[in-house]
């Protein structure tokens, strides 16, 4: 428990300096580069809830490929490299504050309604009734079982989206 | 752990998200900072998944793959989108974008 509690200080740390390190820094590249640690321990957060499977996708999907994607949007708009002061835009303390207002509210909220619930203890549970309750098997067996016909829509839509990104990148 | 831990970092990133949407003038750090908001979003359905038995736990993970996959679809139709926008007008200045202010 402590050791969960310690992987978890460090990787919420990591999380929350770098998102802030990605909406602040002043350089779009290392923005991208910072996004990439906040996936990166996203994923490894993942892995303390037991979803080791999204964590993988995680990985692979975000850092794998989007991060590279807006890498390829940040060369091919032609982003000034390294710092540029002209990032934010005049509205910036007031986005501040609206943000602050509303981590002040959630967090309100959040101490409110769930105060100390605690995640239920995995200790004295073997690894393979884990593995068999919520592992990568039970999540494919749910996905193509019980979440059939939402995974074709999905499947469907990551046809359209990938179209319509070609239609409208496509110079003509 | 508590659950509130999970759902409080959630809240941060969101937050983080939200001010990068407001306060960023370029159009893929505003996708950016997109991303920061569905991942927050992720970690609340796997938080809430790990605390709700193995049922909620597995339709959790489920929903987060959802999700990411969503969240690809609209990076990639997004990224198309600024680059429309940057071959028309040769910036990526969302504050430039305002062909519908009256």
């Amino acid at each position: 428990m402590v050791a969960q509690n310690i992987a978890f200080g460090v990787l919420a740390a990591a999380t929350s300096l770098a998102a802030i390190r990605v909406v602040t820094t002043r350089n779009v590249v290392h923005a991208a580069l910072y996004l990439v640690v906040v996936l990166a321990s996203v994923g490894a957060l993942y892995i303390l809830l037991t979803a080791e499977f999204v964590a993988a996708v995680q990985i692979l999907v975000y850092v794998g490929a989007i991060v590279v994607l807006l890498l390829f949007g940040v060369m091919l708009t032609k982003a000034t490299l390294g710092e540029d002061d002209q990032l934010d835009n005049d509205q910036r303390w007031l986005g501040a504050v609206i943000a602050l207002f509303l981590l002040g509210t959630l967090s309100f909220v959040l101490v409110d309604a769930f105060g100390d619930d605690k995640l239920p203890s995995l200790e004295g549970v073997s690894r393979a009734t884990l593995e068999a309750q919520r592992g990568s098997g039970a999540v494919g067996d749910a996905i193509f079982s019980t979440f059939l016909v939402p995974f074709e829509v999905v499947s469907v839509l990551l046809l359209a989206a990938l179209v319509g990104a070609i239609v409208l990148a496509r110079r003509d | 752990m508590l659950l509130n831990q999970f759902l409080l970092l959630g809240a941060v990133l969101f937050c983080t998200g939200v001010y990068g949407v407001l306060a960023r003038r370029n159009a893929v750090l505003v996708l950016m900072s997109i991303e920061l908001i569905l991942n927050a979003v992720n970690i609340n359905l796997l938080a809430f998944g790990a605390m709700h038995g193995e049922a909620a736990a597995v339709a959790s993970q489920v929903f987060a793959l959802f999700v990411i996959t969503v969240a690809a679809a609209e990076v990639g139709v997004g990224l198309a989108i600024v680059l429309l926008i940057y071959r028309n007008r040769t910036s990526v200045d969302l504050d430039q974008v305002d062909l519908m202010r009256g």
